[in-house]
């Protein structure tokens, strides 16, 4: 009795500290969405209400629309993650392959190597990258981004991957072997299925810090027609500080996309990281 | 037996596109700085200077004033995360880890959310709803009768830099949460089972038993951490601007490096200080991952299950 008792006050206590902090975590958001679609004097008058008949109001959604072309930032933003991702699993897996699956002179040096850059960002390179796309003329293009985001994303996937093909058993790849198939096949074919939760894992790691960066499209690729969504709306919003309904739509619209991508996908991430990131 | 064996081509078309990539746009233009920081300009020519430039922005009171308020600064960014993020972190994962808790899914997902979020949201969030225009803040305050207690924080010198720590903390907690919890799940129930046998249970269990256990996650959040840390810019960007205000109270490395490099108001950009910088920074963050990865990785017990 007395021990059950004691459960259910532990188990109260934890249920209250966890909602505090989920109050913590989604309050911030939650004030911006609601007072973004109000009047300007519901805003300021009553913030903790939600929208309703008597204070909707649309006028900082519309001027957001008709001043940037938040269409494009997005655009620009989703062919960077989607090619950088792209070549950091594909090329990620081939070396993380090469790596686990052969004996070479050199092999533990190379692992070493690529694993140099999960501890030194990449960051700290900026002033010679930046020389470099000058004189290779790709200043302002999202190749530009591309590439440094790729070399960015191989070293942790590289180490990941790596790991997780050392499990593949080598009985099947001998079998592959002895039908016949090149190492070409048995990695696309045969290894690379095998690891596919291992790459989901690597891509949610890769996509988020790209998506989010704001460093190298300030310093790359700064001009309107290349512009990331969150250079986008950086900028967008330093113009408008004294424009409350511009701003918190601005940042509204700004939310809502990684916010229904994050939903959509957090039981693959969250599967991703309790599985593979720390073993 | 070496020698009859054929070249392996394969190995080298596996390892050629990664090692390229990662080699020209990496690794060479990280050293391209370093050997960058070794020169200035003379006149129009570039000429090698040796150490001069360390020597101008460690001792140059021009130089040094500021760099070791942007040091000291981001140690304080540091000290506030390890204090806060981590055992926040570390208290959530404990109490999802509990093995009859309810709507752990929702909590886990929840408190992950800040972390999703851009620097530049997270950043005009926080100001909007510190701004003692808006009000949020100080009516939140006064609704529990504190509202003495507010003062314009990000506005003021001795807050703002904490102020923003805080924020950094509220978004990035979801890390170190999610890493520990991993951790306590790869705990094997006999371990725990054994414990119960023993008595310990609740709180002792978790001192005595998990938390011995998940040390060496502890030791890599650590120095994710660090190293996270020690780079960032956004947030400080994002809310106070290049100039890091008010009067420079809030700057870090990474915008003292941004500033210097690219200039701003009436200051030129110079890229061989900045090289300097981004090389002295390159060199603190190496000297903390040596320290955890010879001084304090090796002693960790690991145990194996």
């Amino acid at each position: 009795m007395a021990k059950t008792r004691t459960h259910a006050g532990r188990s109260i206590a934890a249920h209250a500290i966890l909602l505090t902090y989920t109050l913590i975590a989604l309050f911030p958001v939650f004030v911006i969405v609601i007072n973004s679609f109000k009047s300007r004097r519901a805003i300021f008058a009553e913030p903790l209400m939600p929208p309703m008949p008597g204070n909707w109001d649309l006028v900082g959604y519309t001027t957001v629309l008709e001043q940037g072309d938040f269409f494009q930032y997005f655009l620009n933003s989703m062919t960077v993650t989607v090619a950088s991702l792209f070549f950091v699993l594909l090329f990620g897996a081939m070396a993380a392959f090469a790596l686990s699956e052969y004996r070479f002179r050199g092999n533990l040096l190379m692992g070493l190597y690529l694993a140099l850059g999960i501890m030194i960002p990449i960051r700290l390179g900026t002033v010679a990258i930046l020389e470099l796309m000058v004189s290779a003329g790709l200043v302002n293009t999202l190749t530009a981004l591309i590439l440094v985001y790729t070399a960015q994303g191989l070293p942790l996937a590289v180490f990941i991957l790596s790991e997780f093909m050392r499990s593949v058993s080598d009985d099947l790849k001998n079998a592959g072997r002895i039908d016949g198939l090149s190492e070409y096949r048995i990695f696309f074919t045969l290894v690379l299925p095998l690891v596919r939760p291992a790459m989901a894992t690597v891509a949610v790691f890769t996509m988020i810090p790209i998506w989010n960066d704001l460093w190298f499209p300030l310093i790359l690729a700064p001009s309107e027609e290349t512009k990331t969504i969150t250079l986008g709306s950086q900028v967008f919003i330093g113009q408008f500080v004294t424009n409350w309904n511009a701003v918190l739509s601005a940042l509204s619209l700004a939310i809502v996309p990684v916010l229904v991508l994050y939903l959509i996908f957090s039981r693959q991430l969250i599967r991703g990281i309790t599985a593979g990131a720390v073993k | 037996m070496a020698s009859r064996r054929p070249v392996r081509w394969h190995i080298g078309v596996f390892l050629a596109p990664a090692v390229l990539v990662y080699t020209a746009i990496m690794i060479i233009p990280l050293f391209g700085t370093l050997n960058l920081s070794l020169y200035n300009l003379d006149g129009q020519n570039r000429i090698f200077v040796g150490l001069a430039n360390f020597a101008t922005l460690f001792g140059d009171p021009r130089w040094s004033g500021a760099f070791w308020n942007a040091l000291w600064n981001n140690c304080w960014f540091f000290i506030i995360h390890m204090l806060v993020q981590n055992p926040i972190g570390i208290l959530l994962a404990a109490l999802l880890s509990s093995p009859r808790l309810r709507m752990a899914a929702f909590y886990r997902t929840a408190i992950f959310i800040p972390t999703i979020l851009s620097f530049v949201i997270v950043g005009f969030v926080w100001k909007l709803i510190l701004s003692p225009i808006w009000g949020i803040a100080p009516g939140m305050l006064g609704a529990v009768g504190l509202q003495s207690l507010f003062a314009p924080w990000l506005g003021k010198e001795e807050y703002a830099l904490t102020t923003l720590a805080l924020i950094s903390v509220w978004q990035f907690v979801g890390i170190p949460m999610m890493l520990i919890y991993a951790a306590l799940l790869s705990i094997p129930d006999d371990v725990i089972e054994a414990a119960e046998m023993d008595g310990l249970t609740g709180w002792s269990q978790f001192w005595k038993i998990k938390l011995p256990l998940i040390l060496p996650s502890i030791g890599i959040i650590s120095i994710l951490t660090f190293v996270g840390n020690f780079n960032a810019f956004d947030l400080i960007y994002v809310a106070q601007g290049a100039l890091a205000g008010p009067d420079f109270s809030t700057d870090i490395l990474g915008t003292f490096l941004y500033r210097t490099f690219f200039g701003f108001q009436l200051q030129l950009g110079d890229p061989h200080m900045g090289a300097a910088i981004a090389t002295a920074m390159f060199g603190i963050i190496l000297v903390g991952v040596c320290i955890y990865l010879f001084g304090i990785q090796t002693r960790l017990r690991r145990y194996q299950f």
